[in-house]
Protein backbone atom coordinates (compact mmCIF):
# COMPACT_ATOMS: atom_id res chain seq x y z
CA UNK A 1 0.00 0.00 0.00
CA UNK A 2 3.04 2.33 0.46
CA UNK A 3 4.75 1.95 -3.18
CA UNK A 4 3.52 5.43 -4.04
CA UNK A 5 6.08 6.66 -1.34
CA UNK A 6 8.75 4.45 -2.18
CA UNK A 7 8.66 6.07 -5.87
CA UNK A 8 10.09 9.38 -4.30
CA UNK A 9 12.90 7.37 -2.60
CA UNK A 10 13.49 5.81 -5.89
CA UNK A 11 13.87 9.06 -7.71
CA UNK A 12 16.16 10.56 -4.78
CA UNK A 13 17.91 7.93 -4.88
CA UNK A 14 18.63 7.88 -8.93
CA UNK A 15 18.81 11.59 -9.93
CA UNK A 16 18.49 11.68 -13.75
CA UNK A 17 20.72 13.94 -15.42
CA UNK A 18 18.79 16.90 -17.00
CA UNK A 19 19.68 17.53 -20.85
CA UNK A 20 19.65 21.51 -21.19
CA UNK A 21 22.82 23.28 -23.62
CA UNK A 22 26.30 22.94 -23.87
CA UNK A 23 29.32 25.67 -24.44
CA UNK A 24 28.65 26.79 -27.99
CA UNK A 25 31.12 24.68 -30.57
CA UNK A 26 31.57 22.20 -27.73
CA UNK A 27 31.15 18.66 -29.29
CA UNK A 28 30.00 15.12 -27.36
CA UNK A 29 33.06 12.23 -27.90
CA UNK A 30 31.34 9.96 -25.56
CA UNK A 31 28.57 9.21 -23.55
CA UNK A 32 28.50 6.85 -20.76
CA UNK A 33 25.41 6.65 -18.25
CA UNK A 34 26.36 5.29 -14.95
CA UNK A 35 24.82 4.28 -11.66
CA UNK A 36 24.97 7.89 -10.36
CA UNK A 37 25.44 10.23 -13.54
CA UNK A 38 25.75 10.89 -17.22
CA UNK A 39 29.39 11.09 -17.96
CA UNK A 40 30.18 13.22 -21.20
CA UNK A 41 33.47 13.68 -23.02
CA UNK A 42 33.29 16.82 -24.63
CA UNK A 43 35.63 18.14 -27.43
CA UNK A 44 35.89 21.82 -27.37
CA UNK A 45 38.18 24.51 -29.07
CA UNK A 46 41.51 23.58 -27.04
CA UNK A 47 40.20 21.23 -24.78
CA UNK A 48 38.95 18.06 -24.23
CA UNK A 49 36.40 17.89 -21.07
CA UNK A 50 34.69 15.25 -18.61
CA UNK A 51 31.45 16.43 -17.75
CA UNK A 52 28.46 15.04 -15.28
CA UNK A 53 25.67 15.89 -17.51
CA UNK A 54 24.68 19.01 -19.56
CA UNK A 55 23.68 22.02 -17.83
CA UNK A 56 25.74 24.52 -17.61
CA UNK A 57 29.59 24.67 -17.97
CA UNK A 58 29.93 24.31 -14.00
CA UNK A 59 29.57 20.88 -13.98
CA UNK A 60 32.83 20.30 -16.40
CA UNK A 61 34.45 18.19 -14.09
CA UNK A 62 37.84 17.92 -15.77
CA UNK A 63 39.34 19.27 -18.66
CA UNK A 64 42.44 18.90 -20.23
CA UNK A 65 44.36 21.10 -23.16
CA UNK A 66 45.46 18.71 -25.51
CA UNK A 67 48.42 20.43 -26.65
CA UNK A 68 49.93 21.54 -23.40
CA UNK A 69 48.50 17.99 -21.90
CA UNK A 70 50.77 19.24 -18.12
CA UNK A 71 48.96 22.54 -18.20
CA UNK A 72 46.05 22.47 -15.50
CA UNK A 73 43.12 24.61 -17.16
CA UNK A 74 41.26 25.19 -14.10
CA UNK A 75 41.77 27.24 -11.36
CA UNK A 76 40.48 25.52 -8.61
CA UNK A 77 43.10 22.27 -9.80
CA UNK A 78 45.67 24.75 -9.71
CA UNK A 79 44.55 25.96 -6.45
CA UNK A 80 44.66 22.25 -4.92
CA UNK A 81 48.50 22.26 -5.79
CA UNK A 82 49.36 24.59 -2.78
CA UNK A 83 48.81 21.56 -0.56
CA UNK A 84 52.38 21.72 -1.23
CA UNK A 85 52.97 24.74 0.87
CA UNK A 86 52.12 22.83 3.77
CA UNK A 87 53.27 19.21 3.21
CA UNK A 88 56.41 19.94 0.79
CA UNK A 89 57.72 16.17 -0.10
CA UNK A 90 54.24 13.97 0.92
CA UNK A 91 55.21 9.78 0.84
CA UNK A 92 51.93 9.28 0.79
CA UNK A 93 48.67 11.02 -0.67
CA UNK A 94 44.96 10.31 -0.54
CA UNK A 95 43.06 11.98 -3.56
CA UNK A 96 38.97 12.00 -3.52
CA UNK A 97 37.60 12.02 -6.44
CA UNK A 98 39.38 11.37 -9.43
CA UNK A 99 37.95 13.21 -12.32
CA UNK A 100 39.94 13.38 -15.43
CA UNK A 101 42.86 12.45 -13.33
CA UNK A 102 44.01 15.94 -13.36
CA UNK A 103 45.54 16.19 -9.30
CA UNK A 104 46.72 12.30 -9.15
CA UNK A 105 48.92 12.66 -12.61
CA UNK A 106 50.20 15.89 -11.38
CA UNK A 107 51.30 14.52 -8.23
CA UNK A 108 52.78 11.09 -9.39
CA UNK A 109 54.64 13.07 -11.60
CA UNK A 110 55.63 15.90 -9.41
CA UNK A 111 56.73 13.06 -6.71
CA UNK A 112 58.02 10.25 -8.03
CA UNK A 113 58.54 8.37 -4.70
CA UNK A 114 55.26 8.82 -3.15
CA UNK A 115 52.07 6.50 -3.38
CA UNK A 116 49.27 8.12 -4.49
CA UNK A 117 45.49 6.25 -3.49
CA UNK A 118 42.54 7.69 -4.81
CA UNK A 119 38.92 6.92 -4.14
CA UNK A 120 36.42 6.98 -6.75
CA UNK A 121 32.81 6.33 -6.31
CA UNK A 122 31.71 6.00 -9.81
CA UNK A 123 33.40 3.05 -11.68
CA UNK A 124 32.51 4.31 -14.96
CA UNK A 125 34.64 7.68 -14.40
CA UNK A 126 37.63 5.96 -14.00
CA UNK A 127 37.09 3.94 -17.03
CA UNK A 128 36.15 7.27 -18.57
CA UNK A 129 39.69 8.98 -17.51
CA UNK A 130 41.49 6.02 -18.91
CA UNK A 131 39.68 6.04 -22.18
CA UNK A 132 39.37 9.46 -22.89
CA UNK A 133 42.07 11.23 -20.74
CA UNK A 134 45.32 8.69 -20.84
CA UNK A 135 44.58 8.37 -17.25
CA UNK A 136 47.05 5.23 -16.20
CA UNK A 137 46.86 3.53 -12.86
CA UNK A 138 50.22 2.19 -11.80
CA UNK A 139 51.75 0.33 -8.81
CA UNK A 140 52.15 3.80 -6.91
CA UNK A 141 48.75 5.31 -8.30
CA UNK A 142 46.03 2.93 -7.16
CA UNK A 143 42.30 3.78 -7.74
CA UNK A 144 39.86 2.36 -5.63
CA UNK A 145 35.99 2.21 -6.51
CA UNK A 146 34.86 2.86 -3.23
CA UNK A 147 32.79 5.19 -1.25
CA UNK A 148 35.63 7.98 0.49
CA UNK A 149 33.82 7.30 3.85
CA UNK A 150 34.20 3.59 3.80
CA UNK A 151 37.77 4.14 2.04
CA UNK A 152 38.79 6.50 4.96
CA UNK A 153 37.02 4.40 7.54
CA UNK A 154 38.98 0.61 6.39
CA UNK A 155 42.36 2.77 5.98
CA UNK A 156 41.91 4.05 9.41
CA UNK A 157 41.81 0.57 10.82
CA UNK A 158 44.29 -0.81 8.80
CA UNK A 159 46.37 1.89 10.27
CA UNK A 160 47.68 4.00 7.14
CA UNK A 161 48.23 7.29 6.90
CA UNK A 162 48.60 10.12 4.62
CA UNK A 163 50.80 13.19 4.54
CA UNK A 164 48.69 14.67 2.42
CA UNK A 165 44.78 14.55 2.17
CA UNK A 166 43.00 16.32 -0.82
CA UNK A 167 39.03 16.61 -0.69
CA UNK A 168 37.58 17.16 -4.28
CA UNK A 169 34.17 15.59 -4.11
CA UNK A 170 32.02 18.11 -4.25
CA UNK A 171 31.00 19.36 -7.58
CA UNK A 172 28.73 22.37 -8.02
CA UNK A 173 25.19 20.61 -8.20
CA UNK A 174 25.30 17.80 -5.37
CA UNK A 175 27.13 17.11 -2.63
CA UNK A 176 27.82 14.23 -1.31
CA UNK A 177 26.42 15.19 2.35
CA UNK A 178 28.09 12.40 4.43
CA UNK A 179 31.49 13.71 3.26
CA UNK A 180 31.11 17.40 4.81
CA UNK A 181 30.30 16.48 8.41
CA UNK A 182 32.65 17.11 11.54
CA UNK A 183 32.25 13.28 11.74
CA UNK A 184 34.17 13.22 8.38
CA UNK A 185 36.56 15.96 8.41
CA UNK A 186 37.78 14.20 11.71
CA UNK A 187 38.22 11.23 10.34
CA UNK A 188 40.13 11.93 7.65
CA UNK A 189 42.23 14.32 10.32
CA UNK A 190 42.72 10.57 11.74
CA UNK A 191 44.43 9.29 8.29
CA UNK A 192 46.86 12.57 8.22
CA UNK A 193 50.84 11.61 9.48
CA UNK A 194 52.23 14.24 11.86
CA UNK A 195 52.19 17.33 9.94
CA UNK A 196 49.66 15.94 7.00
CA UNK A 197 48.03 18.58 5.44
CA UNK A 198 44.09 18.26 4.22
CA UNK A 199 43.20 20.16 1.35
CA UNK A 200 39.48 20.41 0.08
CA UNK A 201 37.94 22.20 -2.89
CA UNK A 202 34.43 23.58 -1.62
CA UNK A 203 32.08 26.55 -2.36
CA UNK A 204 33.01 30.33 -2.21
CA UNK A 205 29.81 31.44 -1.78
CA UNK A 206 25.82 30.62 -0.17
CA UNK A 207 25.05 30.37 2.82
CA UNK A 208 26.89 26.62 2.83
CA UNK A 209 30.42 28.65 3.10
CA UNK A 210 29.61 29.53 6.63
CA UNK A 211 28.41 25.95 7.60
CA UNK A 212 31.68 24.33 5.76
CA UNK A 213 34.34 26.90 7.45
CA UNK A 214 32.39 26.02 10.77
CA UNK A 215 32.80 22.22 10.30
CA UNK A 216 36.39 22.61 9.55
CA UNK A 217 37.08 25.14 12.31
CA UNK A 218 35.24 22.59 14.87
CA UNK A 219 38.13 19.74 13.59
CA UNK A 220 41.22 21.41 13.06
CA UNK A 221 40.60 25.25 14.71
CA UNK A 222 42.37 27.61 12.68
CA UNK A 223 43.41 26.86 9.05
CA UNK A 224 44.17 28.96 5.93
CA UNK A 225 41.98 29.81 3.68
CA UNK A 226 43.10 30.37 0.01
CA UNK A 227 40.64 32.53 -2.56
CA UNK A 228 41.71 33.83 -5.81
CA UNK A 229 39.77 36.72 -7.94
CA UNK A 230 39.75 34.31 -10.82
CA UNK A 231 37.67 31.65 -9.06
CA UNK A 232 34.07 31.27 -6.91
CA UNK A 233 35.87 28.21 -5.03
CA UNK A 234 37.34 28.22 -1.80
CA UNK A 235 40.14 26.11 -0.99
CA UNK A 236 40.70 25.00 2.74
CA UNK A 237 44.47 24.10 3.58
CA UNK A 238 44.36 22.62 7.32
CA UNK A 239 47.07 21.24 9.37
CA UNK A 240 47.90 18.19 11.60
CA UNK A 241 49.88 20.33 13.72
CA UNK A 242 51.23 23.63 13.32
CA UNK A 243 50.36 26.08 10.93
CA UNK A 244 53.36 26.98 8.86
CA UNK A 245 54.13 30.74 9.06
CA UNK A 246 54.54 32.67 5.99
CA UNK A 247 58.55 32.83 5.88
CA UNK A 248 58.07 29.36 5.49
CA UNK A 249 55.63 28.98 2.95
CA UNK A 250 57.54 31.57 1.34
CA UNK A 251 60.32 29.48 1.09
CA UNK A 252 58.53 26.01 0.07
CA UNK A 253 56.73 27.90 -2.97
CA UNK A 254 60.40 29.18 -3.77
CA UNK A 255 61.31 25.63 -3.67
CA UNK A 256 58.78 24.32 -6.16
CA UNK A 257 57.75 26.65 -7.89
CA UNK A 258 60.21 26.35 -11.33
CA UNK A 259 58.82 22.55 -11.05
CA UNK A 260 55.24 23.90 -11.08
CA UNK A 261 55.98 25.73 -14.15
CA UNK A 262 54.18 23.39 -16.90
CA UNK A 263 51.48 23.17 -14.73
CA UNK A 264 50.70 27.14 -15.08
CA UNK A 265 50.65 26.86 -10.92
CA UNK A 266 51.21 30.48 -9.28
CA UNK A 267 52.51 28.87 -5.85
CA UNK A 268 54.33 32.27 -4.64
CA UNK A 269 50.83 33.93 -5.61
CA UNK A 270 48.98 31.53 -3.29
CA UNK A 271 51.20 31.74 -0.82
CA UNK A 272 50.97 35.31 0.00
CA UNK A 273 47.10 34.75 -0.48
CA UNK A 274 46.62 32.29 2.29
CA UNK A 275 44.91 33.60 5.91
CA UNK A 276 43.54 32.40 8.64
CA UNK A 277 41.17 35.13 8.90
CA UNK A 278 37.91 34.24 9.46
CA UNK A 279 35.91 36.14 6.60
CA UNK A 280 32.63 34.15 7.81
CA UNK A 281 29.71 34.35 9.76
CA UNK A 282 31.34 32.32 13.12
CA UNK A 283 27.51 31.75 14.73
CA UNK A 284 26.68 29.26 11.92
CA UNK A 285 26.06 25.62 13.25
CA UNK A 286 28.98 23.35 11.75
CA UNK A 287 27.59 20.04 9.41
CA UNK A 288 27.09 16.64 11.62
CA UNK A 289 26.10 13.24 11.01
CA UNK A 290 23.15 14.23 13.06
CA UNK A 291 22.64 17.44 10.75
CA UNK A 292 23.90 17.83 7.63
CA UNK A 293 21.26 19.46 4.68
CA UNK A 294 24.60 20.72 2.62
CA UNK A 295 22.31 20.44 -0.18
CA UNK A 296 19.56 22.69 1.17
CA UNK A 297 22.02 25.32 2.58
CA UNK A 298 23.70 25.45 -0.91
CA UNK A 299 20.95 26.97 -2.21
CA UNK A 300 20.02 29.82 0.25
CA UNK A 301 22.21 33.26 -0.17
CA UNK B 1 -19.69 -6.76 13.52
CA UNK B 2 -16.22 -6.43 15.86
CA UNK B 3 -16.12 -8.49 18.46
CA UNK B 4 -14.46 -6.57 20.70
CA UNK B 5 -13.89 -8.36 24.15
CA UNK B 6 -14.83 -4.64 25.58
CA UNK B 7 -17.57 -2.78 24.23
CA UNK B 8 -16.56 0.04 21.67
CA UNK B 9 -15.86 2.99 24.07
CA UNK B 10 -16.02 6.01 21.44
CA UNK B 11 -18.79 6.89 19.22
CA UNK B 12 -17.96 4.47 16.23
CA UNK B 13 -17.65 7.75 13.84
CA UNK B 14 -14.56 9.19 16.40
CA UNK B 15 -13.16 5.58 16.36
CA UNK B 16 -13.10 5.39 12.80
CA UNK B 17 -11.53 9.09 12.54
CA UNK B 18 -8.86 7.52 15.41
CA UNK B 19 -8.32 5.02 12.96
CA UNK B 20 -7.90 6.12 9.70
CA UNK B 21 -5.37 9.22 12.08
CA UNK B 22 -3.17 6.40 12.94
CA UNK B 23 -3.02 4.88 9.96
CA UNK B 24 -2.06 8.45 8.26
CA UNK B 25 1.01 8.03 10.66
CA UNK B 26 2.31 4.88 10.80
CA UNK B 27 2.53 6.05 6.98
CA UNK B 28 4.26 9.14 8.05
CA UNK B 29 6.76 7.17 10.15
CA UNK B 30 7.57 4.94 7.97
CA UNK B 31 8.63 6.86 5.09
CA UNK B 32 10.39 9.77 7.41
CA UNK B 33 12.06 6.49 9.11
CA UNK B 34 13.40 5.03 5.18
CA UNK B 35 14.27 8.52 4.48
CA UNK B 36 16.59 8.80 7.83
CA UNK B 37 18.18 5.06 7.42
CA UNK B 38 20.01 6.20 4.28
CA UNK B 39 21.83 9.02 6.49
CA UNK B 40 22.29 7.02 9.41
CA UNK B 41 23.78 4.46 7.30
CA UNK B 42 26.04 6.87 5.38
CA UNK B 43 28.94 7.37 7.67
CA UNK B 44 29.85 3.09 7.32
CA UNK B 45 28.29 2.03 4.32
CA UNK B 46 28.91 5.11 1.99
CA UNK B 47 26.31 7.07 -0.09
CA UNK B 48 26.45 4.89 -2.97
CA UNK B 49 23.28 3.72 -4.90
CA UNK B 50 23.84 0.30 -3.00
CA UNK B 51 22.65 1.42 0.40
CA UNK B 52 19.32 2.91 -1.03
CA UNK B 53 19.26 -0.78 -2.32
CA UNK B 54 19.69 -2.13 1.27
CA UNK B 55 17.38 0.36 2.79
CA UNK B 56 14.25 0.00 0.27
CA UNK B 57 14.62 -3.97 0.45
CA UNK B 58 14.36 -4.07 3.93
CA UNK B 59 11.75 -1.87 3.81
CA UNK B 60 9.81 -3.50 1.61
CA UNK B 61 10.26 -6.95 3.41
CA UNK B 62 9.24 -5.72 6.43
CA UNK B 63 6.03 -4.23 5.41
CA UNK B 64 5.45 -7.71 3.49
CA UNK B 65 5.62 -9.45 6.97
CA UNK B 66 4.06 -6.99 8.56
CA UNK B 67 0.84 -7.24 6.48
CA UNK B 68 0.83 -10.78 6.45
CA UNK B 69 1.49 -10.95 10.53
CA UNK B 70 -0.79 -8.07 10.66
CA UNK B 71 -3.46 -10.08 9.24
CA UNK B 72 -3.05 -12.84 11.16
CA UNK B 73 -2.95 -11.05 14.12
CA UNK B 74 -6.18 -9.64 13.19
CA UNK B 75 -7.77 -12.63 12.86
CA UNK B 76 -8.02 -13.37 17.25
CA UNK B 77 -10.16 -10.82 19.48
CA UNK B 78 -9.20 -7.60 17.41
CA UNK B 79 -9.89 -4.33 19.42
CA UNK B 80 -8.68 -0.73 19.59
CA UNK B 81 -6.93 -1.20 22.42
CA UNK B 82 -4.61 -3.78 20.70
CA UNK B 83 -4.56 -1.40 17.80
CA UNK B 84 -3.62 0.96 20.14
CA UNK B 85 -0.75 -1.30 21.80
CA UNK B 86 0.79 -1.87 18.21
CA UNK B 87 1.57 1.61 18.12
CA UNK B 88 3.31 1.34 21.38
CA UNK B 89 5.06 -1.70 20.38
CA UNK B 90 6.42 0.48 17.28
CA UNK B 91 7.48 3.11 19.58
CA UNK B 92 8.72 0.56 22.03
CA UNK B 93 11.27 -1.19 19.46
CA UNK B 94 12.15 1.87 17.30
CA UNK B 95 13.45 3.80 20.41
CA UNK B 96 16.17 1.64 21.30
CA UNK B 97 17.73 0.38 18.03
CA UNK B 98 18.07 3.74 16.99
CA UNK B 99 19.89 4.15 20.34
CA UNK B 100 22.18 1.31 20.05
CA UNK B 101 22.51 1.83 15.85
CA UNK B 102 26.58 3.20 16.15
CA UNK B 103 27.89 0.13 18.08
CA UNK B 104 25.39 -1.90 16.05
CA UNK B 105 27.02 -0.61 12.39
CA UNK B 106 30.59 -0.23 13.87
CA UNK B 107 30.39 -4.04 14.54
CA UNK B 108 28.82 -5.33 11.36
CA UNK B 109 31.56 -2.85 9.33
CA UNK B 110 34.14 -4.40 11.46
CA UNK B 111 32.97 -8.15 10.22
CA UNK B 112 31.85 -7.39 6.71
CA UNK B 113 33.75 -6.15 4.44
CA UNK B 114 31.79 -5.45 1.34
CA UNK B 115 29.46 -2.23 1.98
CA UNK B 116 26.51 -3.34 -0.09
CA UNK B 117 26.00 -6.69 2.12
CA UNK B 118 27.27 -4.69 5.44
CA UNK B 119 24.64 -1.64 4.53
CA UNK B 120 21.87 -5.02 4.13
CA UNK B 121 22.62 -6.13 7.28
CA UNK B 122 23.08 -2.95 9.27
CA UNK B 123 19.69 -1.69 7.47
CA UNK B 124 17.64 -5.05 8.47
CA UNK B 125 19.15 -4.74 12.34
CA UNK B 126 17.81 -1.15 12.57
CA UNK B 127 15.01 -1.00 10.50
CA UNK B 128 12.83 -4.07 10.31
CA UNK B 129 11.34 -4.76 13.42
CA UNK B 130 9.81 -0.97 13.88
CA UNK B 131 8.64 -1.35 9.88
CA UNK B 132 6.88 -5.01 10.61
CA UNK B 133 4.96 -3.82 13.43
CA UNK B 134 4.23 -0.36 11.49
CA UNK B 135 3.21 -2.43 8.26
CA UNK B 136 0.60 -4.66 10.54
CA UNK B 137 -1.15 -1.30 11.34
CA UNK B 138 -2.77 -1.34 7.90
CA UNK B 139 -4.37 -5.17 7.61
CA UNK B 140 -5.55 -4.52 11.44
CA UNK B 141 -7.51 -1.39 10.96
CA UNK B 142 -8.59 -3.04 8.34
CA UNK B 143 -10.30 -5.45 10.16
CA UNK B 144 -11.53 -2.99 12.49
CA UNK B 145 -13.54 -1.03 10.03
CA UNK B 146 -14.97 -3.61 8.15
CA UNK B 147 -18.23 -4.50 8.82
CA UNK B 148 -19.55 -6.32 5.95
CA UNK B 149 -18.29 -7.66 2.84
CA UNK B 150 -19.73 -5.53 0.31
CA UNK B 151 -18.12 -2.42 2.09
CA UNK B 152 -14.78 -4.04 2.46
CA UNK B 153 -13.33 -2.64 -0.64
CA UNK B 154 -14.07 1.08 -0.14
CA UNK B 155 -13.06 0.75 3.88
CA UNK B 156 -9.45 -1.06 2.35
CA UNK B 157 -9.06 1.26 -0.60
CA UNK B 158 -10.03 4.64 1.81
CA UNK B 159 -7.44 3.45 4.39
CA UNK B 160 -4.63 2.54 1.51
CA UNK B 161 -5.19 6.19 0.53
CA UNK B 162 -4.94 8.11 3.92
CA UNK B 163 -1.94 5.94 4.67
CA UNK B 164 0.00 6.65 1.61
CA UNK B 165 -1.12 9.79 1.84
CA UNK B 166 0.81 10.05 5.46
CA UNK B 167 4.05 8.06 3.48
CA UNK B 168 4.24 10.90 0.98
CA UNK B 169 3.95 13.63 3.73
CA UNK B 170 6.90 12.05 5.80
CA UNK B 171 8.43 12.14 2.97
CA UNK B 172 8.29 15.32 1.91
CA UNK B 173 8.30 17.31 5.34
CA UNK B 174 11.53 14.88 6.30
CA UNK B 175 13.40 15.86 3.38
CA UNK B 176 12.60 19.07 3.15
CA UNK B 177 11.95 20.60 6.15
CA UNK B 178 12.55 18.49 9.19
CA UNK B 179 16.25 17.43 8.25
CA UNK B 180 17.16 21.38 7.81
CA UNK B 181 15.76 22.34 11.27
CA UNK B 182 16.50 19.18 13.45
CA UNK B 183 19.10 16.61 14.33
CA UNK B 184 18.44 12.95 13.11
CA UNK B 185 17.81 11.79 16.15
CA UNK B 186 15.83 14.44 17.66
CA UNK B 187 13.65 13.68 14.76
CA UNK B 188 13.73 9.96 15.43
CA UNK B 189 12.83 10.79 19.45
CA UNK B 190 9.80 12.92 18.09
CA UNK B 191 8.63 9.76 15.94
CA UNK B 192 8.57 7.82 18.48
CA UNK B 193 6.97 10.51 20.57
CA UNK B 194 3.95 10.26 17.88
CA UNK B 195 3.57 6.48 18.11
CA UNK B 196 3.88 6.60 21.58
CA UNK B 197 1.71 9.31 22.15
CA UNK B 198 -1.46 7.98 19.81
CA UNK B 199 -0.75 4.35 21.78
CA UNK B 200 -1.31 5.81 24.88
CA UNK B 201 -4.31 7.56 23.86
CA UNK B 202 -5.99 4.45 22.29
CA UNK B 203 -5.08 2.69 26.07
CA UNK B 204 -6.41 5.52 28.03
CA UNK B 205 -9.71 5.56 26.29
CA UNK B 206 -10.31 2.39 27.55
CA UNK B 207 -9.25 2.93 31.55
CA UNK B 208 -11.15 5.98 31.44
CA UNK B 209 -13.89 4.07 30.21
CA UNK B 210 -13.61 1.61 32.63
CA UNK B 211 -13.47 4.24 35.61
Amino acid sequence: MLDHARVVVAALALTSAANAELPARAQIVARERSLYQTILVTREPSRLCMRFALRDSRRTQSCVDPANPKRMVFSYTRMMMAALLLAPAPKRVLIVGLGGGTLPVAFAELLPDARIDVAEVDHAVVEAAKKHFGFRPSERLRVHVRDARVFVKRAIAANVRYDAVLLDAYNADYIPEHLLTVEFINEARRLLAPNGVLAANTFGTSRLYDHESQTYREVFGAFFNLKTPASHNRIILAANGELPAPQLLRDRANLWQARLRPYDVPLRDYAARLTTAADWDATARPLTDQYSPANLLRTRK
Amino acid sequence: MIRDHHRPTWRPRLRAIAIHGFAFSSGFVIMSLELLGGRVLAPWFGGSIHVWGSIITVFMLSLACGYYLGGRFSLRRPSFTRFGAMLLAGAAVLYPTMLMAEPMMSLVFQHIEDPRYGSLVAALALFAAPTVVLGAVSPYSVRLLVRNEAESGCVAGTLYFVSTLGSALGTLATSFYLVLWLDIQTIVNALCGVLFSLGAIALLQRAFHRA
